[in-house]
């Protein structure tokens, strides 16, 4: 057996998976389509008035992001399990942690980032002032990696499951709620001229949890799922 | 007679105070129940089986 | 020293133990339960804020606890299934789930009860209030793993690793709810918060919660002793002990 090496498998495993993502183009714009209209939808519903839209822009900025990243964790596993491949990178003696950091870190490049440019050319829409909307920046950058390892342990404990898209959003939302305190909390701060800093190191603590924890957990699920 | 009253009164706060008993009462009843019935349920179905079962074997 | 509780990883074994060991918590619940509402409606002077609705506190502070409690015991039963692939803690686990989503929804009605006549709405998003209902999610997504995988072992799995995750964020999710509960509003005291609750209010909350964790006792006993006869009914144990049989 060839010794392979972690910086390989992962890489590996990243291309392919980047390369699937971006054949597929539907399934990358279909997200950001729905977060810019939910975005629209709050000023239409709630009126043009500056002063409203700018005290609740960072919760719709959040809560839209959320809502899209929950349709895009069916795509982390699914395909793989459907055709057996992924059934085969488990039972592989390979690392199963390097296995799942680089599908994880493959979704939130495919998933993550996009939104974070999306929001900042979005900006404008919803008021934010800069130093806020660079405040939001910051809190995607460190919330949006954590929405895709929590969103792969619900993806792994939902595989194969029947319509399993309403399951998965169930099992999300508990567990990001510290993350839409702080990061929404930051903004708000950076809004009334507060230093933030708090938040951001908050935040920063918890992606650094979820990057430790968290692809356990995935393992362990896909590792139960796929031994049925 | 009047002491009874006021015990029902709960000084104007009846309506909340037994509403939260009553639907307490209510949850721990059914969650004695409801997995009783289901075992009671199963056993029937059970018996139902091996009697049919016992015929069965009876007729062969 | 230990080794006779292995005994009980065994199904068989496991289910006549509940069958001795559920009327007795069985009755000592409802025996604790009698005390504790005696000392609640007679005992317990009303408060002089509050008058007599603070009475609701002893179901709501209990229930409250449980729901918390339940998690952990439904998480350490997770644990111990998928460390010893006990097929008895898989379903301790599983009954774990509803008497938890049970004593949280109690906390939840009862506070809400509770906050109508104090804060004159039916809702507040207090911080206990908004941590129990998020507690309340999660038992929720447990509850929907669990069925919607078909295969029980399977799914005891599965529930183990989210119970889990659960554990680790609990912690945060209430230490952040409460952050964000006082950014908005001063810090609320409560009757509860303050430390000086009389005695003879406290006495009555301790027997009810003791109460509610003898129930507790009894009614996971039952439910398990019911998922252990659900998931072996074709085994040779269940046939000869419990079919053509009367049970307690």
């Amino acid at each position: 057996m060839t010794r392979v090496r972690i910086l390989n498998l992962f890489s590996t495993i990243l291309f392919r998976d980047l390369l699937l993502g971006v054949r597929n183009q539907s399934e990358l714009v279909n997200p950001l389509i729905f977060f810019i209209m939910v975005i629209t939808m709050f000023p239409l519903s709630i009126g043009p008035e500056q002063s409203a839209l700018m005290q609740i822009s960072p919760a719709i900025v959040w809560v839209a992001a959320v809502l899209a990243s929950n349709l895009t964790i069916d795509g982390i596993f699914r395909s793989d399990y459907e055709d057996g491949s992924l059934e085969q990178m488990i039972l592989s003696p390979h690392s199963g942690f390097t296995l799942v950091m680089a599908k994880i870190l493959a979704h939130w490049l495919l998933a993550g980032v996009p939104l974070i440019i999306m929001v900042l050319m979005a900006g404008p829409f919803l008021y934010l002032p800069d130093y806020a909307l660079q405040t939001l920046f910051y809190t995607l950058l460190l919330g949006t990696p954590v929405l895709s390892l929590i969103g792969a342990i619900a993806g792994g404990l939902t595989m194969g499951v029947r319509s399993s898209g309403m399951l998965q959003a169930l099992l999300i939302l508990p567990l990001i709620m510290p993350l839409l305190i702080f990061s929404v909390s930051a903004v708000n701060n950076a809004m009334k001229g507060l230093p933030v800093t708090g938040e951001l190191y908050f935040l920063a603590a918890i992606l650094v949890l979820a990057l430790t924890l968290a692809p356990i957990a995935v393992f362990s699920a896909l590792k139960i799922r796929l031994s049925e | 007679m009047e002491q009874l009253e006021n015990f029902f009164h709960m000084g104007g706060y009846g309506f909340y105070v037994w509403l939260s008993y009553g639907i307490t009462l209510i949850v721990l009843l059914l969650n004695y129940v409801m997995p009783r019935t289901r075992e009671k349920k199963l056993v029937d179905r059970l018996n139902q089986i091996s009697k049919m079962k016992g015929q069965g074997e009876n007729e062969s | 020293m230990w080794k006779w509780i292995t005994k009980y990883a065994s199904p068989m074994h496991f289910y006549l133990l509940a069958n001795r060991l559920t009327p007795w918590f069985g009755w000592s619940a409802a025996v604790l339960f009698a005390v504790g509402l005696y000392g609640a409606f007679f005992y317990a002077p009303a408060d002089y804020q509050q008058g007599e609705s603070f009475r609701i506190i002893y179901i709501h502070v209990p229930s409250a606890w449980m729901s918390m409690f339940v998690y952990m015991v439904m998480a350490g039963a997770g644990a111990a299934g998928l460390i010893w692939k006990t097929k008895v803690s898989d379903a301790v686990a599983r009954s774990c789930a509803p008497l938890g989503a049970s004593f949280t929804f109690l906390a939840l009605a009862t506070g809400s009860l509770w906050g109508k006549p104090m804060w004159g709405t039916w809702w507040v998003w207090d911080a206990r209030l908004t941590s129990e209902l998020i507690l309340l999610f999660l038992y929720l997504g447990y509850i929907a793993l669990q069925s919607a995988i078909d295969d029980r072992r399977t799914a005891a799995r599965a529930g183990a690793i989210l119970a889990l995750v659960g554990v680790v964020n609990i912690p945060i999710i209430h230490y952040s709810v409460i952050w964000w509960n006082t950014l908005h509003q001063g810090p609320t005291i409560s009757k509860l918060d303050s430390p000086s609750i009389h005695i003879d209010m406290l006495i009555p909350l301790l027997v009810m919660a003791i109460a509610f964790n003898l129930y507790f006792a009894a009614m996971v006993l039952i439910r398990a002793r019911m998922e252990i006869v659900e998931q072996e009914k074709n085994s040779k144990w269940v046939q000869e002990l419990i079919v053509d049989k009367v049970s307690v």
